[in-house]
């Protein structure tokens, strides 16, 4: 860059700060001596002198630089307290080419954010992060920050920050110095010329990085809160150095920007034919397949129960997407404890012509039940005139209910003479759709393929021949 | 601008200042004083006494107003007025 003959406003900041409401569209909002107000200008210097004004995104925290977007020339989300290396993350992943700046303060960074700034730090994401460590809450008015000192004053610390009860003033740099991935992790200060100079130094270098997509930086910045100190700018400076320094010495803990490799990341995919497939999903959609006039059911808020393992979700995912290729809305919820296997599950399944309000189905016209626990809890919330399909195999006590409609299904059963009783949840499938009329079970047969991609030709052919199964059973049993 | 004026110096804004005082604690000349005047928003601000300016920046670099301080540097060449 050109020798500069001049030292005015950067042009990384908005020449009139548009955003800002109110008259003073022509100062920032920080109160006299903010150190933000100097940080914000070193910032917006290199941005210009790197001339990445145009490819800067800033995020900026919950803080007294909540409105960093007033004043910034780039790109900006002003995210939740905290959450800035989060979005910092999608914003750098999404946009590799961008340089992403996530802006925080002592309390958005170190307290609500500080699992936050750990992974993204750890995963080394391509960000430069710009801490400006206070020692306070400044914007709500001067409360203890994670950073504040012992002994310091606070409004919530009136007789001065006591480890006993308070902690100790967290040292961020130390601490994300612990980590593997981080390629420069600085700490310098607002509180005199040389310093300020070394802090410049320092942001160019962690935007640079940024730029060269060498990963993590993170510059920790002790500023000046005149306000929340109660004290002038230039004695709050002083303040820094007396009080500050001796908890946060100045330094560079890591620098291997040099020799770090530029991240080269996978790029995510943003398709939704190509998420789909890899899902599994890749044949669905396209069926085509008509809905049934004639069917006994057109509106199924069902409820499928039993002990997990048994094929309740799996009967649950089915007949949701079954639905969906019918051209029905539907919806899938399900609801189960801790355990993989063997507690206590069930789902609601939603199928229907119009728009699916709440998808738990908490006046279910249709409950499957698998075992003997389930059909006793579900029964009672069934509506009248609805339809319990039940698992004769394990269920040998008939349901209490006499307005509604039951059908028996040995359905472990079947499953277990085609060979495992994991084809269950087809089974349901087939049963399901002989008491509704609402699907065809051989045109069921034809999604095997989509709904079992991946698996091998056997298998589709098994779960096939299982929904015929259910099907013919319920045919051949109750018409 | 007065356009006999020596460089470098420095500009300061009366109006964007705040009277925080920083760039007077980082002026190595003390060439720079508060204001007995105010200004519209009631602070004293912060103003060049005229000459002693060595260009270092110093005051640019502190003030954390990011239109308040300019500072024309001893290279600096006036834009020609057509």
């Amino acid at each position: 860059m050109a020798q500069k003959t001049v030292l005015r406003k950067p042009k990384g900041f908005i020449d009139v700060y548009k955003h800002k409401p109110g008259a003073e569209k022509d100062r920032t909002h920080y109160c006299p001596g903010c150190g933000h107000g100097i940080l914000h200008k070193l910032i917006a210097e290199a941005l210009e002198d790197y001339d990445i004004v145009e490819k800067t995104i800033v995020i900026s925290p919950v803080g007294c630089s909540v409105f960093a977007y007033y004043y910034f020339d780039t790109g900006n989300i002003q995210v939740a307290h905290g959450r800035a290396p989060a979005v910092a993350t999608a914003v750098s992943r999404a946009n590799p080419d961008s340089v992403v700046i996530s802006y925080q303060g002592d309390g958005d960074l170190a307290a609500i954010g500080g699992n936050n700034i750990l992974q993204a730090a750890n995963r080394g994401e391509n960000v430069v992060v710009f801490f400006v460590n206070n020692a306070i809450y400044g914007m709500t008015g001067g409360q203890m920050a994670p950073t504040t000192l012992l002994g310091q004053k606070t409004t919530t610390t009136p007789y001065g920050r006591n480890p006993q009860t308070d902690g100790y003033p967290l040292q961020m740099c130390e601490i994300i110095n612990q980590l593997t991935a981080p390629v420069f992790v600085t700490r310098t200060s607002l509180h005199d010329m040389p310093n300020i100079r070394k802090t410049r130094a320092a942001v160019r270098k962690g935007i640079k990085n940024a730029m060269d997509k060498k990963g993590f930086s993170f510059v920790e910045v002790l500023s000046m809160c005149p306000s929340g100190w109660k004290m002038d700018a230039v004695p709050a400076q002083e303040w820094i150095k007396e009080n500050m320094l001796p908890r946060f010495p100045l330094g560079t803990l890591r620098d291997i920007s040099e020799e770090a490799p530029a991240i080269e990341r996978p790029v995510p995919v943003m398709d939704a034919d190509e998420v789909k497939k890899i899902l599994g999903y890749g044949a669905f959609s396209d069926s085509n397949l008509e809905k049934n006039p004639d069917a006994a059911f057109n509106k199924v808020a069902l409820r499928v129960a039993g002990f997990g393992g048994q094929g309740i979700m799996s009967t649950g995912i089915a007949l949701a997407n079954v639905g969906m290729e019918y051209g029905y809305n539907v919806s899938w919820l399900p609801s189960y404890g801790p355990e993989m296997r063997g507690g206590t599950a069930n789902c609601s399944v939603k199928i229907q012509g119009d728009t699916i309000g709440a998808s738990e189905c908490t006046e279910p016209n249709m409950i499957i039940a698998m075992n003997q626990p389930s059909l006793e809890k579900f029964e009672k919330i069934l509506i009248p005139d609805g339809v319990i399909i039940y698992n004769s195999t394990l269920i040998d006590i008939e349901p209490t209910r006499r307005d509604v409609k039951v059908y028996n299904v040995p359905i472990t059963g079947i499953a277990d003479e085609l060979g495992d009783t994991r084809f269950q949840s087809m089974v349901n499938v087939g049963a399901f759709a002989a008491v509704t009329g609402m699907f065809d079970p051989g045109e069921i047969q034809g999604l095997m393929s989509s709904l079992f991609a991946g698996k091998p030709e056997s298998v589709i052919k098994l779960n096939e021949k299982a929904v015929q199964r259910g099907y013919n059973y319920v045919k051949d049993n109750f018409s | 601008m007065n356009e006999n004026r020596k460089y470098p110096f420095p500009e300061i804004d009366p109006d964007i200042c705040k009277g925080c005082k920083l760039c007077i604690a980082a002026c190595p000349k003390d060439v720079l004083v508060i204001s007995e005047k105010l200004n519209s928003k009631g602070f004293h601000y912060s103003e060049y006494v005229g000459e002693g300016c060595i260009g270092c920046g110093n005051c640019y670099y502190t003030c954390p107003e990011p239109s308040a301080v300019t500072v024309y540097l001893k290279n600096y060449v006036p834009e020609e007025v057509s």
